[in-house]
């Protein structure tokens, strides 16, 4: 690997960095621009003005915004998250359990979703034209066009209430056999996957298709290549900085974007925990979660981009 | 002897954007013998490319095969089942494509690529399969042949890809190679080595050819039999002597007639010779300015030049001499870094932000690609109008009557005005785009390769034309090409660069032989009509090693 590789790949790193910051500063400004003052809502309404104060100064509320700022951004920096406003729990315990949940579930979604998105999306395209790609291209348009939580209470509805083949909802934490965690995984995995595969599909066909038409896979064809050779070895290995990168951002869903399955299936996951936050006005709850969401989103984005570097053998 | 192929009555179809169904191969039948090489040639659109790919029972998206048969060794590739057709692709017919730098996948090594052949059919093991392309590669008078295989395709050069296309096409020992314009995007001083290379392994294996190229020079060297195109539809077909010396159709004529050299007569005679631009230590390049004031890489060093009034200059290299980095440097679209530009006495500036408008009007450029210098969401009339109401604010009536006019010039005629630019033929396009121009009333035009886009009838008569234009409006012209031909039929003084630097400067009507080494080995490498020219022509390989990229 060149120094000019790691350079491309360090710049890539600083520029996720710099995002996080920016990140964290509009996360800071625009939970602290919610309406209500933070000292009245804990004391409630019948506080003394003297009480109210007294708190206020207890919390550095009554100092400027950049200096609050930096406080919290130096905290979260060290791993103090801060401590809820509501029960008074340091905001990282509250979290780790139901992060390590989240975690789990969006693992499981994506050792589920991405090898059958790929599979599809290759198949589709290498048959292109063919009564089996537009079987999958109705399909995956279809998908797109439901909303989870109609996927989701559908599963519910059928599954649980009519067949009685799956618990209603998923209690993740009191799981002792694999049979059982199949039965509580189920209906979460299947409906985020609905969700994440769909757009994994289509852009992995598009891409491999734009590849397909290059003339080096019309060589390969005249050089007597089947076609599932000329996909697999021709077009996908120049389609992969495209493909990682729909396969990252349909992902990145899975950190954030699961509250709606997280609450249908109430399954204890940091989405749920980060709509309640907002139900109780706990804001350092609010906004590590906000944090949290956008690091693993960072991440991603980032661990895609360094892939779509390392594929490309003009860099090697 | 038997034929390899008979074509009978091959007809072709595509489907337009509409639906429609529309035959652009009209019953072609042709024959090839055993050994035998057949040159394919026609202008762009006449269905050269089209015909040979059916050879491997292959049509591009959107066409098929309509009728006739295409039998290669008796196998008639059009009902063929399409694993039937596999199975020959490589072995039987093999293809070497237009652009190397574009059949050869970036990925992959291009040893893999080119031995991938014999694993698709389990021709040889693999490390048999490497061992033959190494001789290959020798045969092909590839440099480094044993380690060139385990470099990337952008590892290496142009010319060099091309024949490594060709070893990729011949492991597998077809019976025919299909040449798709193999060397229309190589430098002349390249194209001999590749053509040589081509000729000689075709030569020694008695290998079939069929030869599509638009180039009836090039093909003279390489071909037995020449099929002469035009429309889906065969004009003549003859034996390579007959066709460059007898030909029968008028097409063919007219083909041959756009080759004949016709060097520039003293027909411009100018009352008093007088300087209209001179160039003095121009540099210019790209890239972050380093500490000497100089740009990181330089396109362009130091080259000084004069343009008289109503003369020519042509400036001419091979592709990233800096020819083109030259001209945008004079026209001020890429400020030069150092050196003094006067015009008509007075200095211009480096950048056109700068320049005065009558600068900018006296001095227009005319850019190699008509459909990306025309804008085509305008019709001609809007094109035309907006550098008369620019530089000459005219409106109305009288903008009108120039519009017609300025058509009028370029031999268009007046009803094209409420066309778009993608309604218009290539040639038509570079006509327009030379009235936009005209219309700012010009003293110097600069034309960039404005002829390489297109076909060769269609060429010249862009040259008659800009040789008229200068007769009417005592223009002169910066004429900047890598066709020598070109360069020779309009100017009078021709610079030849080398590596951003401007080697030496002819006079063709005083001095016709270059002197310098570079020249020479430029000016020796365009082909000639003659068949013998390639076989007899001797390069110093000294020139060759040190000014040619192979």
């Amino acid at each position: 690997m060149s120094t000019y590789v790691l350079n491309l790949i360090a710049v890539r790193l600083l520029i996720a960095a710099l995002t996080l910051l920016i990140v964290s500063f509009a996360v800071f400004f625009a939970t602290a621009m919610l309406p209500g003052d933070t000292a009245t809502i804990l004391l409630g309404q019948a506080a003394t003005p003297e009480a109210v104060a007294g708190l206020r100064t207890a919390m550095h509320l009554d100092d400027p915004a950049y200096l609050r700022f930096l406080r919290w951004l130096g905290g979260f920096l060290s791993g103090d998250l801060g401590t809820s406003y509501v029960n008074n729990v340091a905001v990282a315990d509250l979290i780790g359990g139901r992060f390590i949940n989240t975690m789990r579930l969006a693992g499981i979604t994506t050792l589920f979703s991405v090898p059958l998105a790929l599979t599809l999306g290759i198949t589709a395209a290498m048959f292109r034209g063919s009564l089996y790609d537009r079987a999958v291209t109705i399909l995956t348009i279809g998908v797109i066009s439901i909303p989870e939580f109609m996927v989701a209470t559908s599963a519910v509805l059928v599954f649980s209430v009519y067949l009685k083949w799956l618990p209603a909802l998923s209690f993740a934490n009191d799981v002792t056999s694999v049979w059982q965690m199949l039965q509580v995984y189920a209906m979460p995995v299947i409906s985020l996957t609905f969700v994440v595969a769909a757009q994994m599909i289509r852009m992995t066909r598009a891409a491999v298709i734009d590849t397909i038409n290059t003339p080096y896979v019309e060589t390969a064809l005249l050089k007597g290549a089947s076609r599932p050779r000329m996909v697999l070895r021709h077009a996908l290995p120049n389609a992969v900085g495209p493909i990682v990168n729909a396969v990252a951002l349909s992902l990145s869903y899975l950190v954030g974007g699961v509250i709606i399955v997280e609450t249908i299936f109430n399954y204890p996951g940091i989405a749920k925990l980060m709509v309640d936050g907002v139900a109780t006005r706990d804001l350092p709850l609010i906004q590590s979660c906000a944090m949290i969401f956008c690091i693993g989103y960072l991440s991603l984005i980032t661990l895609a981009d360094i892939i779509a570097i390392l594929a490309n053998p003009r860099l090697r | 002897m038997e034929n390899l192929v008979e074509v009978r009555d091959l007809k072709v179809e595509a489907t337009t954007d509409s639906g429609r169904r529309v035959e652009i191969i009209k019953g072609v039948s042709l024959d090839i013998a055993p050994g035998e090489i057949v040159a394919l040639i026609g202008e762009s659109g006449s269905g050269k490319t089209t015909i040979a790919l059916t050879l491997m029972g292959y049509t591009r998206s959107g066409c098929s095969i309509s009728g006739g048969t295409v039998r290669i060794a008796g196998k008639d590739m059009v009902t063929l089942s399409e694993r039937e057709r596999a199975g020959i692709r490589g072995t039987e017919v093999a293809y070497v494509p237009q652009s190397a730098a574009a059949a050869f996948n970036p990925a992959q090594r291009i040893i893999e690529q080119v031995v991938e052949v014999t694993r698709i059919h389990r021709l040889m093991p693999a490390e048999e399969a490497r061992q033959k392309a190494v001789e290959l590669f020798r045969a092909l008078s590839l440099p480094n042949p044993e380690t060139i295989g385990g470099r990337y395709p952008h590892q290496v050069s142009g010319g060099q890809l091309q024949r490594l296309s060709a070893a990729m096409a011949l492991i597998g020992d077809p019976r025919l190679v299909i040449f798709d314009e193999p060397t229309t995007a190589l430098d002349v001083t390249t194209q001999i080595e590749v053509l040589r290379a081509f000729k000689s392994v075709m030569k020694k294996g008695g290998i079939s050819g069929v030869y599509v190229s638009h180039d009836l020079a090039v093909v003279a060297q390489i071909a037995d039999r020449i099929v002469v195109l035009r429309n889906g539809e065969v004009q003549e077909v003859g034996a390579t002597a007959d066709i460059l010396t007898r030909a029968q159709h008028p097409y063919t004529r007219e083909l041959l007639a756009a080759f004949e050299p016709k060097p520039r007569g003293e027909e411009t005679v100018v009352e008093e010779r007088k300087v209209l631009l001179e160039i003095k230590g121009l540099s210019a390049g790209y890239g972050p300015i380093q500490a000497d004031g100089q740009p990181l890489v330089r396109a362009v060093q130091d080259v000084s030049l004069t343009v008289e009034k109503g003369r020519n200059l042509g400036i001419i290299g091979e592709s990233g001499c800096g020819k083109s980095t030259l001209a945008r440097a004079i026209a001020g679209i890429l400020p030069a870094s150092s050196g003094t530009i006067l015009f008509d006495k007075s200095e211009l500036e480096g950048s056109v932000r700068q320049r005065s408008r009558d600068h900018l009007r006296e001095m227009q450029i005319v850019f190699q690609y008509a459909d990306t210098a025309l804008n085509p969401a305008k019709s001609i009339e809007e094109i035309l109008g907006r550098p008369l109401m620019f530089y000459h604010g005219m409106k109305g009536k009288q903008r009108d009557s120039r519009i017609d006019q300025l058509l009028d010039m370029v031999h268009l005629p007046k009803t094209l005005r409420h066309r778009r630019p993608q309604e218009l033929s290539g040639g038509q396009k570079q006509r327009v785009n030379f009235a936009r121009a005209l219309a700012a009333e010009p003293k110097l035009i600069i034309c960039d390769e404005v002829t390489s886009a297109l076909d060769t009838v269609v060429a010249a008569a862009i040259i008659e034309l800009l040789k008229e234009l200068q007769r009417e409006l005592s223009l002169s012209y910066i004429f900047i090409s890598h066709d020598l031909s070109v360069v020779e039929a309009i100017c009078d003084e021709i610079v030849v660069m080398y590596g951003g630097r401007k080697v030496e400067e002819i006079t063709p009507a005083v001095l016709k032989a270059p002197q310098h080494p570079y020249s020479k080995l430029l000016f020796s490498s365009v082909p000639r009509l003659d068949p013998s020219w390639l076989d007899t022509l001797e390069l110093d390989p000294e020139l060759v090693t040190t000014y040619g990229h192979r």
